[in-house]
C-alpha cells in the first residue's frame, strides 16, 4: 500500500535519509525503530508531504504521493503527533472533530460533536472531557484525545509518532493496547515510530529498523529477537557496545 | 575585499528577506479571494484585534492629545500663537499621531501576540497537524488575522483620533482657559476630508503590516523557546519599522496631492 523507493533527504550537510526503501502492505501495522535523529519522523513527514524529499519516490496504492489532489490524499490519513499537537484555542471535541467541521468531510455541527464524543469514548475518555481545553488535560489524556482525532474521520492509514513518549509505563500500556485494538478494528494500515520496545511488541506486525538513513533490517516482529542482525540486536537489548556508535 | 564580500552578503541577505516577505504578502492577498473562508477564525481575530485593543488605544490617544495641547500652548506662547491649539491638536492627531501611535500600539499588542501564538503552534507541531487535517495554515491562520487587522485598525485609528482630540479639548478647556464651543468649532472647521481619509488609509496599511509581520515571523519561527522569542521580537521590530516607513511614504503621497 505504501512504498518508499530510494528516498533521500538532507538538511544542509546533515544527510538524514540516504536512499530509504520501505514497503508497508495494506492492513499491516509496521513499527519503525531506530536511534534518535535517524530520520524516523522525517520519513513519515515525507509520506505526508510535510517534508519534500530530495530524491526518490513515494507511492500510495501505486499513485505518486506528490501528484494529484493533496487534500484528497491527506483525507486518507490520520496522525497522532508525539506531543499531541492539539489546538490550544479549541475545546477537546472541536480538536477531535476538526476535519469533520470543515473541508470535504464537513458534517453538521451536532453530528460532528456526536462523532467526537463517540471517538473520545472509544479511547476511554468520558463525554465531560469534550468541552474542556487541551491545557486542562493530563499528558495521557492529551495522547488519547490525539488518538481520537487521528481516527475521527476513519482513515485508511494511521501514523503514530512516538505514541508513548513521556507517559508512565501503565499509561504507555493503555495507549499501546488502544492503538492495537483500533488498528485491528478499523482494518487500517499503520506506521508507528518509537524507541519503546514494549510498544514494538504490542503494536507491530512487522518491524523496520532505520539506521544511517537506510532500512537496516525489516521483518515480522516474531523474527526480531532471532534476526542475528548486530545493529538490531544492539538496539533491542539497549547495549552501549556494538556497531551503533553511542556517544558517552 | 573581505569587507566588500561581507557587505555584499549582508545586502543580499536583506534583499532575500524582503523578497520572502513580499512573496508571503502576495500569497496572503491571493488567499483573500480563494475559498475556503474561515468565518469563525475571522470573527475571533476581529474581536481580539479590534474590540480588545480599544482600551489601550483609547488611553494612548487621550494622554497623547492632552500632552500635545500642553506642548502647543507652551510653544505657541513664545510667539503669541496660543490660539492655534485646537487646529494643531486636530491636524496632529488625525494626520500623524493617531495612525502612527495606534499602529505602534497594535504592533506591540497584536503583532507580538500573533507571532508568539503561531510560532508556538509551529514548535508544537500544530501547523503540521493542520496540514495533515487538510487545512491550509495560511488560509486558516494568516488570512483571518490579516483581514481582521485590515478592517479593525482603521476603525481603531478613527476612535483614537476622536479620543486624542478630546484629550486636547479636555486640557485646553479645563486648564488653559479655552472656550468649549469655540474649540470644537475651530477643530471641525480646520479639518479637511483628506485628513480623515489619509488617517484611515494609514490605519488600513499599518494594520495589514502589523498582522502580516506577526504571521510571517510566526510561520518562519525557529525551534524551541528561543525560536518563539526571536520570532516575537523580530515581528514587533519589523512591524514598527514598516509602519514608520509606510507612514513617511503615505504622508508624502497624500499631502503632495
Amino acid at each position: 500500500m505504501i512504498r518508499m523507493e530510494g528516498v533521500r533527504k538532507s538538511f544542509g550537510s546533515n544527510h538524514v535519509l540516504r536512499g530509504l526503501d520501505l514497503d508497508v502492505p495494506k492492513g499491516t501495522s509496521m513499527v519503525i525503530i531506530g536511534g534518535s535523529g535517524t530520520g524516523k519522523s522525517v520519513a513519515l513527514k515525507c509520506i505526508l508531504g510535510l517534508v519534500t524529499p530530495d530524491a526518490g519516490r513515494i507511492l500510495v496504492d501505486g499513485q505518486d504521493a506528490a501528484a494529484g489532489d493533496h487534500d484528497a490524499f491527506l483525507a486518507r490519513f490520520g496522525m497522532l503527533f508525539q506531543g499531541g499537537a492539539l489546538f490550544d484555542s479549541l475545546p477537546v471535541w472541536q480538536n477531535v472533530a476538526f476535519r469533520l467541521l470543515r473541508g470535504s468531510l464537513k458534517r453538521p455541527r451536532e453530528e460532528a460533536r456526536a462523532i467526537a464524543v463517540e471517538k473520545l469514548r472509544r479511547v476511554g475518555l468520558k463525554a465531560d472531557v469534550a468541552d474542556r481545553l487541551p491545557a486542562e488535560l493530563s499528558g495521557g489524556m492529551q495522547k488519547r484525545v490525539g488518538l481520537a482525532r487521528a481516527i475521527a474521520a476513519e482513515p485508511e492509514i494511521i501514523f503514530f509518532d512516538e505514541p508513548t513518549t513521556g507517559l508512565d509505563p501503565i499509561m504507555s500500556g493503555v495507549i499501546n493496547d488502544l492503538i492495537r485494538e483500533i488498528v485491528v478494528e478499523m482494518g487500517a494500515t499503520a506506521i508507528t515510530i518509537t524507541h519503546d520496545m514494549t510498544s514494538v511488541r504490542a503494536i507491530a506486525d512487522t518491524v523496520a529498523m532505520l539506521h544511517d538513513g537506510v532500512i537496516q533490517w525489516t521483518g515480522p516482529v516474531s523474527q526480531m529477537d532471532g534476526s542475528g542482525d548486530p545493529y538490531l540486536d544492539q538496539f533491542i537489548h539497549g547495549r552501549a557496545e556494538g556497531p551503533i556508535e553511542a556517544v558517552r | 575585499m573581505t569587507a566588500l564580500a561581507t557587505l555584499g552578503r549582508a545586502v543580499l541577505g536583506v534583499l532575500a528577506a524582503i523578497g520572502r516577505v513580499a512573496i508571503f504578502a502576495l500569497r496572503t492577498i491571493t488567499f483573500f479571494v480563494r475559498p475556503p473562508f474561515y468565518i469563525r477564525e475571522f470573527s475571533h481575530a476581529l474581536l481580539h484585534i479590534g474590540w480588545l485593543s480599544l482600551p489601550v488605544v483609547g488611553l494612548t490617544a487621550i494622554f497623547t492629545g492632552a500632552a500635545l495641547a500642553l506642548q502647543i500652548y507652551a510653544g505657541g506662547a513664545r510667539f503669541n500663537a496660543e490660539a492655534v491649539v485646537p487646529q494643531i491638536v486636530a491636524i496632529g492627531m488625525v494626520r500623524e499621531l493617531g495612525p502612527v501611535l495606534v499602529g505602534l500600539m497594535i504592533a506591540a499588542r497584536v503583532t507580538s501576540s500573533i507571532a508568539a501564538e503561531i510560532a508556538t503552534m509551529k514548535v508544537t507541531e500544530q501547523i503540521d497537524a493542520l496540514i495533515t487535517l487538510s487545512t491550509h495554515p495560511m488560509k486558516y491562520l494568516t488570512v483571518p488575522r490579516v483581514l481582521a487587522a485590515l478592517i479593525a485598525v482603521p476603525f481603531l485609528v478613527g476612535v483614537g483620533d476622536v479620543i486624542g482630540i478630546f484629550g486636547g479639548y479636555a486640557v485646553a478647556t479645563g486648564t488653559l482657559g479655552f472656550n468649549a464651543a469655540a474649540y470644537i468649532k475651530n477643530t471641525v472647521d480646520f479639518l479637511e476630508p483628506l485628513d480623515v481619509v489619509s488617517s484611515l488609509t494609514k490605519g488600513a496599511v499599518f494594520g495589514f503590516f502589523a498582522a502580516l509581520m506577526g504571521c510571517y515571523y510566526g510561520m518562519t519561527s525557529g525551534r524551541g523557546a528561543m525560536g518563539v522569542g526571536a520570532a516575537t521580537k523580530g515581528s514587533v521590530e519589523a512591524a514598527a519599522v514598516l509602519i514608520l516607513a509606510a507612514n513617511f511614504v503615505l504622508t508624502g503621497v497624500f499631502f503632495s496631492l
